[in-house]
C-alpha cells in the first residue's frame, strides 16, 4: 500500500485541491518554526546578554504573533483537510455507485441460485461505500498533512542548522536518513515472521466469536462449563502469540525513537561542548538545539499515524478494485448475432467483454422494435454464466402463445428463474435465440428492443419481492412513477393489499422500513403484485408467489394473481402446481424443465 | 406451578449499584486484578515521556551553563546523563508498551472468560439470537483491550509526567510553573473535551445523513433487479445521489466546527510559551531568575507540550468505547432464563414419556404469549412432529424441553417428573438434540462429535455419522474423522451441518430428542433427503421434530399444528389430511 496513492490523486480532485492546501500549509508551518526557533534563541540569549524587555518587546511580541498564525493555519489545515475529503468521499461514492449499477453483476442470479436476489456481495458495497470511506477522513486530516511536512520540514531545519553551524547540521544529515533505511530493514526481516504468525493470531482470535456463537450447542450437551477452561488457556496462547509478534512489531518504532531521540542527544552534547570551548555563541546553539528535534518531529507522526490512516487508503484501493472489476455478464458463444462474439470459455470475460453494457444497443434494422404482448419462441436457448461449468440453462426451445398462461415447473436449478431473467432482458443468452411476433406481425430477434423500451411492457413478480425504504404508494408505482394516487390505490385494492395498507400509521404514504420490515411476507408479495398491476403491461412473471406463505395470505395472493392474470400473457414459475391449476382452469399450460447439462438439449 | 410470570432468581445477581456505575469506570475495574502491570506500563510511560523532556531541560540547561564557558567539569554529569537520557526515552517506550499490550492481552483473556462464564450460567439465547448481536458482543469485549491500551494508559502517563514537569518548574520559578499548568490542563482536558462535545451534534446530524445513505444503497444493491425490471435504476441511482449530497453538504458545513480543536490546541501551545518567554525574560530582568534558569524554563514549557499531544486522540475515542461497554454490560447484567434448581438427581430410567400440560410461555410482562396453554404427549419411542408458520410458538416449546427457559404457567413433566424443578444439565442428559441453527466449531470432525460424549471412540464417531448418513462423505476426504471444518477449515453445506449436528445429537444419545427446524435454510431436494435420514436415525428414541414445511409428516407417529401459541390441530397424517384445516390447506402439494 502506497502512503499517497497515485489513481486517488489522479481519480478526485479534491484531493488535489487539498494536496495544494497541504502543501501551501506545510511551507508556512515550517516558515514559522524556523521564525520561532529563531525568536526564542534570540531573546533567551538577548535575556542571558543582560537585555530587558524594552530591547526584546519586538521578539517577544512576535512570539505572541507566530502562536496566533500557527493556531490559524491548524485550523485552517484541519477545516480544509475534513472538506476535501468530504467531497472525494462523495466523488468516490458516486463512481462506485454509477460503476455497480451500470454493470450486469449485481443484478444476474449468483451462480448456483435459482433465485434473483442481487449479489452477496450487496452488504460489503454498502459498507465500503459508507464507513470504509469514512477512514478516509484521517487520512486526510491526519496523515496527508503530516507527510507533507514530513517532506518539507527536515529539509528546511537542516539547511538552516548547516547555515548556522555545518557541524550539527552533519549529524543531522547522517542520522536522519538512517531512520527510514532502518525501519524499512527491520520491517523487510518481521514481515515474514509476522505472516506466519497471522494465521496462529487469527484461529486463536477467532476462538472466542466460534465458543459464544455455539455456546446453544455446547449447552445442549452440557459442555459449556466446561469450555471455560478451555477459553483461558487458548487466551493465554493468544496473549502469548501476540506477544511474540509485537516484540518484533514494536521495534520499528523503537528504531525511530531511539534514532530521533539519540541524535539530539548527540547535537545537544557537541553543541554544548563547542560552546564551552568558544567556538560558537549562545544564540547559535540555542538556535540548533530548538530546531534539532523539529526535524525528527514529523517523520515520528508519520510513523506513528500511518497505520490508522491506511485504513482509509485500504477503502479507497478497494474502490478502485470494484471499479476495475468485469461486469460479470454472459457473452455470446456461439457467434450469432448481437455482434461482439467472444468466446467465455474461462476468464475471457475481459476487458472488451467485461466493459460491455449489460444489454447492447439494438442494431438499427429499420422496423419497429418488437415489443412485449406477442408470442414469444425460444430457440435452442442457453446461459452459461462466467466461470460456471454448467449453463444455468440449455438447449431450450420454447414458444409462448400471445395471452397464452404458461406454468413452469421442474426441480431446483433447472433454470426456471433463469428464462425469466432472459424474458426480463435482466441477461441474454450465450447461444440460441429468443424471438418475438406481434399479433398479425413477423418473427422479430428479442434483441431489436432495447432492453429498457421491451421491460416496459413486462411486469415482474420475483419469489422475495424487493420493497424499498420509501412509501408504500412509492413501491407500488415503481415502474410507473407517474401514476396517480388513485391508480395506485386500485392496483393495491385488485392486489387484495388496500385493507392492510390503509391500516398502516400513515396509510399509502408509510415508510417501510429496510426490506419492508413492517410487513409480512405475504403482505410484501402482495405489494409486489400491486406493484405489477400498477406497471400494466401485457407480459407477466411471476416467480413462485405462494411459495413460503400461511393459508390465509397464499389464498389472498392467488386471487390477486387471477385477477393480475386476466387478459395477459403469462409466465409462472412454481413449485407446486396444484394452485394453480385451480386458479386458473382451462388456460393454462404446464411445461417442466428438467436439469441442464452440458451440452443437453430440451425441445417439447 | 401458578399461571403468573415468575421473575427467575438469577444465579450470579448484578447489584443495581453496580449497574448503575459508567460502563467505563466498570471495564476500568475489569483490570483491576492486573493493576500492578498496568500501573509499571504508566511509570514506564512515564519515563518514555519524561525523558523526551528532561532532555530538551538537561540540554538547555547544559547550553546556558556552557556560555559562560565553565571549566569542562562543570558539563561532565550532564552529558552521561543527557546521552542517558537520549538511549533512555525509545527503551522505556518499547518496554512500556509491552508491559501494557501483555496487561491488556492477560485482563482480556480473563474477560473473555467471564463473558463467556456469565453467558454459560445465564442462557440469553433467545434474547440475542441473531448472529449480528453476538459477533457485535464479542467485538465489544475485544474492545476492553482499547480502552486498556490506547484509553488509560495515556491519560495516566500525561498526569504523571505532566504533574511531575510542573512541580518542577515551580520549584524553578513559580508563575511559569503555574503558566504551564495552565496551558497543560487547557490543551490536554479542557479543548479535548469541549472537541469532543462539540463533535457531537455533527455527528449526530451526519449519522442521519449516512443511515439515510446505506439505506438508499442498501435498497439499490440489494434491491436491483427489482429496479432494472421496472425501469426505475436511474431514479434510484438519483436519490442515492441526493442522500451522498445531503451528507457532504452536512460534512463540508461541520468541518469549520470540527476545525476548532486543534486550532485553539495549537494557540494554547503557542501563547503559553509565549506567557513563558515574557514571564521568564521579565524575571531576569526584574533580578528574580537567573538566565540558566530561563532557558530551562523556555525550552522545558516548549517540550511540555507533547505530554498532552495524545489525549485529543483519547478524549474523541472515548464516547465509542463507553458505548461498547454500555453494550457488552447490557447483556452481561441480563438475569438467568430459569430459576435455581430446587431438586437433583432426575431419574426417568423406567419411563421417558413427555407430558406437557397447559404450557405458557412469554418473554416479559406485557408481551404477547408465545405459548398460550400448550397440551403435548410424546409417549416413550414415538416421534412426533410440532408444525406451524414461523412465530407460532414451536422453538419456545424446545427451549422450554431443553430448559433454556422456564414456563410461565404449566407442567413439563419426564416419565412423571417436573424437569423445571432440576437443573438443567441433568434435564439435558434427558432430553437432548439438534438446536436451531445448530454450530460447526473451528476443529476437527472428531472434536465436533465428541462434544456429545467426550470419550468416545472412533468406532462409536463412525457409528453415529453412519446413522446421520455423512459416513459415506466423511470416508471419501483425504482426513476423515481429522478434517478441519468451521469457520477456518473446509465448508460444510447446510444438508451436511444438518447431518453433523444429527450425528452428535445421536452420540448423546438421550431419551428424548428434539429436533428444532432441521430443515431451515436447505433446498428442497435436501430437505426431503435430511428428513428422510432424520427420521430413520431417530428411531428408538422419543422424538420431538419441530418444522415448518410438511416433508416426510407421513412416517410420524403423530402430528400438532401449532399457531399464534396454540395447538390448532392434532393427529395422523392421515386424520389430519382428511380434516378441514390449516394442515390440509397447507399440503395441498
Amino acid at each position: 500500500m502506497k502512503p499517497l496513492d497515485p489513481r486517488l490523486v489522479r481519480t478526485a480532485d479534491a484531493v488535489r485541491t487539498h494536496l495544494a492546501v497541504s502543501v501551501a500549509c506545510g511551507v508556512l508551518v515550517t516558515g514559522l518554526i524556523l521564525a520561532q526557533a529563531w525568536l526564542l534563541a534570540r531573546a533567551i540569549s538577548g535575556a542571558w546578554r543582560g537585555e530587558g524587555l524594552d530591547t526584546l518587546g519586538w521578539v517577544i511580541g512576535s512570539v505572541a504573533a507566530i502562536a496566533v498564525a500557527r493556531a490559524l493555519l491548524s485550523y485552517l489545515a484541519e477545516t480544509s483537510a475534513l472538506h476535501s475529503a468530504a467531497r472525494t468521499k462523495s466523488q468516490l461514492r458516486r463512481r462506485l455507485v454509477a460503476h455497480v449499477t451500470g454493470s450486469g453483476r449485481v443484478w444476474t442470479a449468483g451462480p448456483g441460485s435459482d433465485t434473483d436476489q442481487g449479489s452477496p456481495r450487496a452488504g460489503e458495497l454498502v459498507t465500503l461505500a459508507t464507513r470504509g470511506l469514512d477512514a478516509l477522513d484521517d487520512y486526510f486530516a491526519r496523515y496527508l498533512p503530516q507527510l507533507v511536512l514530513a517532506a518539507i520540514v527536515p529539509l528546511a531545519v537542516l539547511a538552516v542548522v548547516f547555515w548556522a553551524d555545518w557541524i550539527s547540521g552533519a549529524v543531522v544529515l547522517v542520522t536522519l536518513p538512517l531512520i527510514p533505511v532502518f525501519m524499512a530493514l527491520i520491517g523487510m526481516h518481521t514481515r515474514q515472521r509476522t505472516e506466519r504468525q497471522w494465521r496462529l493470531l487469527s484461529r486463536l482470535g477467532g476462538h472466542f466469536l466460534d465458543v459464544v456463537e455455539g455456546l446453544p450447542t455446547l449447552a445442549v450437551f452440557r459442555r459449556a462449563k466446561a469450555q471455560a477452561a478451555l477459553l483461558r488457556e487458548v487466551g493465554e496462547e493468544h496473549r502469548l502469540a501476540t506477544m511474540g509478534t509485537l516484540r518484533i512489531a514494536f521495534l520499528s518504532a523503537f528504531a525511530l525513537e531511539l534514532l530521533s531521540t539519540l541524535a539530539v542527544a548527540l547535537v545537544a552534547v557537541e553543541v554544548g561542548l563547542r560552546l564551552l570551548g568558544g567556538y560558537m555563541d549562545y544564540q547559535t546553539a540555542l538556535l540548533v538545539l530548538i530546531l534539532a528535534p523539529e526535524a525528527y518531529l514529523p517523520l515520528r507522526e508519520v510513523g506513528a499515524r500511518f497505520h490508522a490512516s491506511m485504513e482509509g487508503v485500504a477503502a479507497a484501493e478497494q474502490v478502485f478494485a470494484e471499479l476495475d472489476r468485469g461486469r460479470g455478464v454472459p457473452v455470446r458463444r456461439d457467434g450469432a448475432a448481437g455482434g461482439a462474439a467472444v468466446d467465455t470459455a474461462d476468464g475471457a470475460v475481459g476487458k472488451a467483454a467485461g466493459e460491455a453494457p449489460a444489454a447492447a444497443p439494438p442494431p438499427a434494422t429499420g422496423r419497429p422494435a418488437p415489443a412485449a404482448g406477442g408470442d414469444i419462441r425460444f430457440e435452442g436457448v442457453e446461459l452459461l454464466y462466467p466461470g460456471r461449468d454448467v449453463p444455468a440453462l440449455s438447449g431450450l426451445d420454447l414458444e409462448v402463445a400471445a395471452g397464452e398462461h404458461l406454468l413452469l415447473t421442474g426441480p431446483s436449478g433447472a433454470g426456471k428463474s433463469t428464462l425469466l431473467s432472459l424474458l426480463l432482458r435482466l441477461t441474454e443468452p450465450t447461444r440460441g435465440r429468443i424471438s418475438v411476433r406481434a399479433p398479425g406481425g413477423r418473427w422479430e430477434p428479442l434483441e431489436a428492443a432495447s432492453a429498457h423500451d421491451w421491460r416496459l411492457g413486462t411486469a415482474w413478480v420475483p419469489q422475495n419481492p424487493y420493497l424499498f425504504d420509501v412509501s408504500v404508494a412509492d413501491n407500488i408505482r415503481l415502474g410507473a412513477p407517474e401514476a396517480s394516487m388513485e391508480r395506485v390505490r386500485e392496483a393495491a385494492r385488485l392486489a387484495e393489499a388496500d385493507a392492510f395498507v390503509s391500516a398502516l400509521p400513515d396509510g399509502y404514504h408509510t415508510r417501510l422500513g429496510e426490506r419492508g420490515a413492517r410487513l409480512s411476507a405475504g403482505q410484501r408479495q402482495r405489494i409486489a403484485l400491486a406493484r405489477a398491476m400498477c406497471r400494466d403491461a401485457p407480459l407477466v412473471l411471476l416467480d413462485e408467489p405462494t411459495a413460503h406463505l400461511d393459508p390465509e395470505n397464499a389464498a389472498a395472493v392467488r386471487t390477486a394473481v387471477a385477477r393480475l392474470l386476466r387478459g395477459r400473457t403469462a409466465v409462472i414459475v412454481a413449485h407446486d402446481t396444484g394452485w394453480a391449476r385451480e386458479a386458473f382452469g382451462g388456460t393454462l399450460r404446464t411445461v417442466s424443465l428438467p436439469l441442464p447439462t452440458q451440452e443437453g438439449s430440451v425441445s417439447r | 406451578m401458578s399461571s403468573d410470570t415468575t421473575v427467575p432468581a438469577d444465579p450470579l445477581p448484578v447489584p443495581e449499584r453496580e449497574r448503575r456505575r459508567d460502563p467505563l469506570l466498570r471495564m476500568t475495574a475489569l483490570a483491576r486484578p492486573r493493576g500492578s502491570r498496568f500501573a509499571l506500563g504508566v511509570l514506564l510511560g512515564a519515563a518514555a515521556t519524561g525523558a523526551g523532556v528532561a532532555l530538551l531541560s538537561l540540554a538547555a540547561w547544559m547550553l546556558a551553563v556552557a556560555a559562560d564557558h565553565p571549566p569542562i567539569t562543570a558539563l561532565g554529569v550532564a552529558v552521561v546523563a543527557t546521552r542517558a537520557l537520549g538511549v533512555g526515552r525509545g527503551v522505556a517506550r518499547y518496554l512500556e508498551r509491552l508491559v501494557t499490550h501483555d496487561a491488556a492481552f492477560r485482563t482480556l483473556a480473563e474477560v473473555r472468560v467471564r463473558v463467556y462464564e456469565r453467558l454459560a450460567a445465564t442462557e440469553p439465547f433467545g434474547r440475542f439470537r441473531t448472529g449480528d448481536l453476538v459477533s457485535r458482543l464479542v467485538s465489544d469485549t475485544e474492545a476492553t483491550l482499547d480502552l486498556l491500551v490506547r484509553g488509560l494508559t495515556p491519560p495516566l502517563v500525561s498526569v504523571v509526567t505532566g504533574g511531575a514537569t510542573v512541580l518542577f518548574l515551580t520549584a524553578l520559578h513559580l508563575p511559569g510553573g503555574l503558566l504551564l499548568a495552565a496551558g497543560l490542563l487547557l490543551a490536554g482536558l479542557a479543548v479535548p473535551l469541549a472537541a469532543a462535545a462539540l463533535s457531537r451534534g455533527p455527528g449526530r446530524r451526519q449519522a442521519r445523513a449516512r443511515g439515510e445513505l446505506s439505506t438508499a444503497l442498501v435498497d439499490t444493491l440489494h434491491g436491483a433487479p427489482d429496479l432494472v425490471a421496472y425501469g426505475a435504476m436511474e431514479r434510484q441511482v438519483e436519490r442515492v445521489n441526493a442522500a451522498d449530497a445531503e451528507l457532504t453538504r452536512l460534512a463540508r458545513g461541520d468541518s469549520a466546527l470540527l476545525g476548532l480543536g486543534a486550532g485553539a490546541s495549537a494557540l494554547i501551545t503557542g501563547l503559553t510559551v509565549w506567557g513563558s518567554l515574557f514571564l521568564g525574560v521579565a524575571a531576569v530582568e526584574g533580578g528574580a531568575l537567573d538566565a540558566v534558569s530561563l532557558a530551562v524554563l523556555v525550552l522545558t514549557t516548549l517540550a511540555a507540550f507533547e505530554i498532552v499531544a495524545p489525549l485529543p486522540a483519547v478524549a474523541a475515542r472515548l464516547g465509542a468505547i463507553r458505548a461498547g461497554g454500555a453494550r457488552l454490560f447490557g447483556v452481561l447484567d441480563t438475569p438467568a432464563g430459569t430459576a435455581p434448581p430446587t431438586r437433583a438427581g432426575l431419574d426417568v430410567e423406567g419411563d421417558a414419556t413427555v407430558r406437557v400440560r397447559d404450557l405458557r410461555v412469554r418473554y416479559g410482562p406485557g408481551e404477547p404469549w408465545a405459548l398460550d396453554g400448550v397440551d403435548l404427549e410424546i409417549p416413550a419411542g414415538w416421534t412426533v412432529a410440532v408444525i406451524g408458520p414461523s412465530g407460532a410458538g414451536k422453538s419456545t416449546l424446545a427451549s422450554v424441553l431443553l430448559r433454556f427457559r422456564d414456563p410461565d404457567g404449566g407442567r413439563v413433566e419426564i416419565g412423571g417428573e417436573d424437569i423445571t424443578a432440576y437443573p438443567a444439565d441433568e434435564v439435558r442428559g434427558v432430553v437432548s438434540g439438534v438446536p436451531q441453527d445448530p454450530h460447526v466449531f473451528a476443529s476437527t470432525l472428531r472434536e465436533n462429535l465428541r462434544l456429545a460424549r467426550p470419550g468416545a471412540g472412533d468406532g462409536e464417531l463412525w457409528e453415529a455419522l453412519r446413522r446421520a448418513r455423512l459416513a459415506g462423505e466423511v470416508a471419501a476426504t483425504p482426513l476423515g474423522l481429522d478434517t478441519q471444518v468451521g469457520t477456518h477449515g473446509l465448508g460444510l453445506s447446510g444438508g451436511m451441518v444438518q447431518r453433523l449436528a444429527l450425528a452428535r445429537a445421536v452420540l448423546a444419545s438421550p431419551r428424548v430428542l428434539v429436533l428444532d427446524e432441521p430443515t431451515a435454510h436447505l433446498d428442497p431436494d435436501t430437505r426431503d433427503a435430511v428428513v428422510e435420514d432424520l427420521l430413520a436415525a431417530a428411531e428408538g428414541f422419543s422424538t420431538l421434530l419441530i418444522t415448518h414445511d410438511l416433508t416426510g409428516l407421513d412416517r410420524v407417529d403423530r402430528i400438532y399444528v401449532v399457531r399464534d401459541g396454540r395447538v390448532l390441530q392434532q393427529g395422523t397424517h392421515e386424520e389430519l389430511s382428511r380434516q378441514e384445516g390449516w394442515y390440509r390447506d397447507v399440503g395441498t402439494d
